[in-house]
């Protein structure tokens, strides 16, 4: 804005990984002091682009100049010695060292690792509201405060170029604010930022310029000002965002899970990860829990798959012809065989066997089930004609089904577990995060899925940090705080706003 | 060696109630206090048994040479996972510091035979450096190849380089020792007070006396080396780009750290630290030359005492101690000795049974109770254990006490993880 | 999907590094490689060494399908070294006391050693799974004590026979023996040769065909994934740690069965050792193991030649040494040369139509 010379210029970046080219052709013109927006979908190719200009991968072809000067960034430390510094969407933190270790480590040559460093530590960590002891393990550290621990890192090392990968994502509105507000301070002092989204109302609130990718390829920078969202989604996507909105209410009055008085105490202590809860998910219904990450949906979701033990409580689904199944005492496996689908939240890490082919991943979970087994032993035959159908009808693209499931991108391994999961006439579908790094045309079909399957009676448990999912697909919200369910909201009425002060605590009423 | 049930088995942070933590009492008060504990139970128990054995100078003596192979291996898996690389080879590692230290010390002197052995050990770190940090072979098989390599290539080199000289391939010639040093005036008050026979004090003296007399230099480096660990990988820049490694590789990458770099120099130190086990098992008086198989499985029982010190120096030098006690309990006094050894952890056992109720841990205190009933019973209904099975009383002492121990421990948290340069998210 | 290069390659460059290493071990000795290695490939063609090479390496293939057992689900269980000698000291005692008719003798010495075996890994396993200590370290802790019950069992005082100087079990009666197959003036093969055969087609069925071969090869790739599956890891590292030890302990048994009929202080050890070692070089295929166990057992058989041409028969473990280090070196890069061509090969496939995307949570 009040310099028009570059600070940072990107140009004709390409860069390829075997069997795809993540970025082609890039152009990217940053100005001193402004906040410049990177909007593209899930694997546009955003986060390759940052991890070009942060040294941690080398472009094929193109350029790279910093302050007019061609660099060449070989490692993080070219990087930050260039004055950038990233705020990784994944935090690049030990859990184990304190936050004094995290920030100093690789600049111990600044001010070195005694008092001095501690003095100037304190300073920054001021600046950017930290005000957790600089002795304490990060580990002990909630999400927002290991974020600022992150911009700690940066300041430290003198950047004046700061990268925020996504740093949103893991954030409740009112701690979006506080960030932005953070941003703004930081801003009127001179520090330039780039700011990857796809979240397109934070960017118009916080960016002066948008540089928009689609498909590994920049497709222009403009305004924010004076481009309508429906405008920058387009150029985001090539059409019109989905929308999860969901139609019309198709709840019956059918229970299929009821869990009472459910509680869960951390391994060997009697601290409660999940205390008192107590809720029904009717046939057709989809209900959603939504909460900060680590307030205890993940330990809900896994008592009731059976993961975890819970320690008083129970768990009981109802099937069609109105038998109870008392769940409370069994395991996964025979939870699942009651007629429970499952979506976990990590799919590289709970829903996959990544060396294995994607017809033995559809065996998992199914081992003891028709078509792909016969109780004890596996037909090979049987799993790859099933996986054949999903690949068919969920359009998971893949050269066949004998391709290990790593190979694939993020959404066609996600839609080959919704199409697994949804392959055993469950009654219940527990599915966490299920369009978490998606790409948007993944993120359409796994939504339509999800209605339809309701639509035919389908109980749905759905948690999710993306608000706009959250009260677009679901017929009720609960909302989860310190391991309880605190709060109820209609999806019809309740704005992201709202939802996040109750996600917070901030709002104690009964309903939000 | 990741010993830690994964209590949470989504890996998210899970923080919502964050109870704030007792400030805890620092490291080397509670390495005294239970040294203090143990000294008690120790003199408790040779009053009420009459095994003076228990806490004599001659196993105090034998538990320090014993210990200090255990010693510098844990030292070198204290390295080697610090940095992230479980490092099961400190076997085969050590076999190989055993050869170069007979080998070094037979035509160069002891010195050299040191320096030799820390160095043919530093090779097989490195080598283990090239497997699981370049080629990111799994640990534990790299690490059970270096054994079988460490094994071989000294079989090979012996046969080729010693059996001319000494005519048997499984044994080195004579090789020269390192001289020892004793406190003479300490050393001959303490032994009138240890002969003394006055309850406490005549043990702590017998105990001592043990740690002063016939000290080689060797031992006293080994000793040294356990703090000025601590003060390299806790208290400086390397050190604390070493930890990084092993705690989180991707970060430590961010940051502009050559990971691949601290890997392999955590490795060679390993190895280095390894060899130099070897050479304690030739280059002490009273050991035996170079021999074939005289490791037997030290380098394991070193990463035993390094997982039971809770993967830091001060706890391995508790863990080194133990396993090198009741080696050289058994050595010394045979079975009555492990017998009162039994009585001992019974003890123990009770003391830790008082914590436990002060602390109102039921289950643990309840636990506690049937342990010590087993092992007192095991005391009143024997008079002597099976001798063909009391050399292995460390194994059996390992055993307990990972058992006891696995859980309350904090491994690094990278550890055995693969990690590739660029490909972290 | 697996190529050719993926399966073959690696143990290819491995024995051709393994060669190149040990000719520069040995020149620096002042021996000629070729020689050495011709000596010892004509002993190929001698027929007792053919035969002593096929009865080897069938205790080898055993102890190789222990191993693998637990590799399958990341089970390190380095402890079939004690787990075979401890299950072959019981057998050899029952076997002695026993007296039964022929055939039914044999099953029920078979029957001991493989509940012995597993009876050894149970406390590994319970530690494992209840206190979440390291099978590694317990096992091997077992190793070395096995030692002393050994050497408490076949003591006069408890279970032994004192022949000459050297102690061992009661000779079994020859009802309890495994009859060899005669091949003239090569020797005897081992008639356990089929009991090896046997373990080895069970293996493979039990692992692409049955649910539990399932449940553990899932276990093995990721925990995580597995129990969200459904499968218990608890449950899973029990069964295969007791699994593996039974197999274990049939390791003893062709020698002991075979040849030796009795157990004595003095018989071989690091047979459990050499699984590892074989199981990695035929990465716990049964058909790969095979032939890892017949490579080592011919290394081992052949390297007794070399003391004819003064050359340290101590070569044949440096070759058998590099081999594992170099075996497993070289699947790591064959597999990731192979995972680059598989993603190139989808991202082919995912260009017609919508274009190929790299996904934060994808797999570059």
């Amino acid at each position: 804005m009040t310099d028009p010379e570059p600070v940072v210029e990107l140009s004709g970046i390409t860069k390829r990984f075997p069997g795809v080219v993540a970025n082609s052709d890039v152009h990217l013109s940053v100005r001193a002091g402004e906040v410049h927006a990177v909007c593209g979908e899930n694997g546009a190719g955003k986060s390759t682009l940052m991890k070009i200009l942060y040294g941690m991968q080398q472009p094929d072809e193109g350029t790279i100049s910093i302050n007019g000067e061609p660099v060449k960034l070989r490692n993080p430390q070219d990087a930050i010695k260039a004055g950038i510094g990233m705020v990784h969407q994944h935090f690049m933190l030990a859990d184990n060292l304190t936050v004094k270790e995290n920030v100093l480590l690789g600049a111990e040559a600044l001010h070195g690792i005694g008092k001095k460093a501690r003095s100037v530590l304190e300073g920054f960590a001021e600046q950017t509201g930290l005000h957790a002891d600089l002795d304490l393990l990060v580990e002990r550290l909630g999400v927002a405060d290991r974020q600022r621990v992150e911009i700690v890192k940066v300041l430290y090392r003198g950047a004046r170029i700061v990268i925020l990968d996504e740093p949103t994502a893991v954030l409740v509105p009112q701690e979006v604010d506080a960030l932005f507000e953070t941003v703004r301070e930081m801003q009127r002092q001179g520090f330039t930022f780039i700011f990857i989204s796809h979240k397109l109302d934070e960017v118009r609130a916080i960016a002066d310029s948008v540089t928009v990718i689609r498909r590994g390829t920049t497709v222009g920078t403009v305004d924010p000002k004076t481009v309508s969202s429906r405008e920058l989604a387009e150029m985001m996507v090539g059409s019109a965002l989905p929308s999860p909105e969901t139609r019309e209410s198709t709840v019956t009055e059918r229970d299929i899970l009821r869990v009472a008085g459910l509680r869960l105490d951390a391994e060997g202590t009697e601290r409660a990860l999940l205390k008192n809860i107590s809720l029904t998910v009717h046939a057709g219904e989809v209900l959603g829990i939504a909460g900060v990450e680590g307030n205890g949906q993940t330990e809900l979701v896994e008592a009731i798959m059976g993961m975890r033990k819970a320690t008083s409580g129970s768990v009981e689904l109802v099937d069609a012809d109105g038998t109870v199944h008392d769940l409370t005492k069994l395991g996964t496996l025979a939870r699942r065989e009651t007629g429970i689908g499952y979506i976990a939240e990590d799919r590289t890490r709970h829903g996959l066997l990544l060396n294995q082919p994607l017809w033995s991943n559809r065996i998992l979970g199914y081992q003891t089930r028709q078509p792909v087994s016969s109780g004890r032993l596996i037909n090979r035959q049987a799993a790859r004609e099933d996986t054949e159908r999903i690949v068919e009808q969920y359009d998971v693209r893949t050269p066949s089904v004998d391709v290990p499931s790593g190979a694939l991108s993020g959404g066609n391994q996600q839609k080959l577990i919704v199409g697994r999961e949804l392959s055993g006439n469950p009654l219940l579908l527990i599915a966490s995060h299920p369009t978490r790094g998606v790409d948007v045309g993944a993120q359409a079909l796994i939504w339509e899925q999800i209605r339809t399957a309701r639509r035919e009676g389908l109980a749905v448990l759905l948690v999710s940090a993306d608000l706009d999912e959250l009260i677009g697909l679901s017929d009720t919200i609960r909302v989860m705080l310190r391991g309880e369910l605190v709060s109820e909201a209609d999806p019809a009425t309740v704005t992201p706003t709202e939802l996040g002060s109750a996600m917070t605590g901030a709002a104690t009423e009964e309903d939000v | 060696m990741s010993t830690a049930v994964d209590s949470n088995p989504s890996g998210e942070p899970v923080m919502m109630p964050a109870p704030q933590q007792k400030r805890a009492m620092p490291g080397w008060a509670r390495g005294m206090l239970w040294a203090v504990v143990a000294i008690g139970v120790l003199s408790t128990t040779s009053y009420l048994t009459g095994m003076n054995t228990l806490t004599s100078s001659n196993t105090a003596q034998t538990a320090l040479r014993l210990a200090l192979p255990i010693l510098l291996a844990g030292l070198g898996g204290l390295w080697a996972e610090r940095s992230g690389v479980i490092n099961i080879g400190l076997e085969g590692m050590m076999i190989l510091g055993t050869w170069g230290a007979a080998w070094g010390a037979y035509y160069g002197g002891v010195w050299v035979g040191l320096l030799a052995a820390i160095a043919f050990g530093a090779l097989g770190g490195l080598l283990h450096a090239v497997a699981t940090v370049t080629f990111n072979v799994n640990h534990i098989v790299s690490g059970v190849a270096i054994n079988l390599l460490g094994l071989g290539v000294a079989k090979y080199l012996a046969t080729l380089v010693f059996e001319p000289l000494s005519g048997n391939p499984r044994q080195s010639p004579p090789v020269p020792k390192f001289e020892t040093y004793s406190a003479t005036g300490l050393s001959d008050w303490l032994g009138g007070l240890e002969d003394a026979q006055r309850v406490v004090l005549s043990d702590v003296a017998g105990l001592v006396r043990g740690l002063i007399t016939q000290v080689s230099p060797l031992a006293m480096i080994a000793i040294l080396l356990v703090p000025l660990s601590y003060i390299v990988l806790w208290r400086t820049r390397f050190g604390l780009r070493l930890r990084s490694c092993g705690e989180n590789p991707v970060a430590a990458e961010s940051l502009g750290i050559n990971v691949y770099g601290y890997k392999y120099a955590a490795l060679a130190v390993s190895g280095g630290l390894a060899g130099m086990g070897g050479a304690s098992l030739v280059l002490l008086p009273g050991g035996a030359d170079y021999l074939e198989n005289q490791t037997n499985g030290r380098g394991y029982i070193g990463l035993a005492a390094m997982i039971f010190g809770n993967w830091r120096p001060g706890g391995l030098l508790g863990g080194a101690a133990l396993f090198g006690y009741s080696d050289g309990l058994q050595l010394s006094g045979g079975g009555q000795a492990v017998l009162a050894l039994c009585y001992a952890a019974v003890l123990l056992l009770g003391v830790i049974v008082v914590i436990q109720l002060i602390r109102r841990k039921w289950i643990a205190a309840a636990l506690g109770v049937v342990g010590a009933g087993i092992l007192y019973f095991i005391y009143w209904s024997n008079d002597e254990l099976p001798r063909d099975l009391i050399p292995y009383t460390p194994h059996f002492v390992t055993i307990i006490v990972l058992a006891v121990a696995a859980q309350r421990l904090r491994p690094p948290r990278a550890i055995g993880a693969r990690y590739r340069r660029g490909e972290g998210d | 999907m697996k190529s050719w290069r993926t399966v073959v390659l690696p143990p290819l460059l491995a024995i051709v590094f393994a060669l190149v290493l040990s000719s520069i071990a040995l020149l620096i000795s002042g021996a000629d490689p070729l020689r050495a290695f011709g000596t010892m490939g004509a002993q190929l063609f001698k027929g007792t060494t053919a035969v002593d090479t096929v009865n080897l390496a069938t205790v080898y293939y055993i102890a190789g399908l222990a191993v693998a057992i637990g590799f399958q689900m990341n089970l390190f269980n380095i402890g079939v070294e004690g787990q075979y000698r401890f299950a072959a000291v019981v057998a050899a005692i029952v076997g002695g006391a026993l007296r039964l008719p022929p055939v039914l003798h044999m099953l029920v010495i078979l029957l001991v050693a493989v509940f012995a075996g597993a009876f050894y890994a149970l406390l590994p396993a319970i530690l494992k799974v209840t206190r979440g200590v390291s099978e590694v370290i317990t096992t091997i802790m077992l190793n070395s004590i096995v030692f002393g019950i050994v050497a408490f069992l076949i003591n006069p005082d408890q279970f032994g026979v004192l022949h000459g100087n050297n102690v061992a079990t009661e000779e079994i009666d020859s009802s309890g023996w495994i009859p060899g197959i005669p091949l003239g003036g090569a020797g005897t093969l081992f008639g356990a040769v089929l009991l090896a055969l046997l373990l080895g087609v069970g293996y493979w069925f039990m692992l692409n065909r049955t649910r539990f071969g399932f449940e553990l090869k899932a276990s093995g790739e990721s925990p995580t994934a597995a129990a969200a599956g459904g499968v218990s890891a608890k449950k899973m590292t029990m069964t295969a740690m007791l699994l593996s030890g039974a197999v274990a302990g049939l390791i003893a048994m062709p020698e002991l069965l075979g040849r030796d009929h009795e157990y004595a202080m003095t018989a071989t050890q690091g047979y459990g050792f050499i699984g590892i070692a074989v199981a990695l070089l035929g990465r716990n295929h049964p058909a790969g193991i095979a032939l890892g166990a017949l490579l080592w057992a011919f290394l081992d058989k052949s390297a007794v030649s070399l003391e004819q041409i003064q050359v340290p028969r101590e070569i044949a473990t440096i070759i058998q040494g590099t081999i594992v280090l170099s075996v497993v070196v070289a699947y790591e890069i064959v597999k990731r040369a192979d995972l680059a061509a598989e993603q190139r090969r989808v991202g082919r496939a995912g260009r017609n139509g919508s274009p190929a995307s790299v996904s934060e949570g994808g797999a570059v």
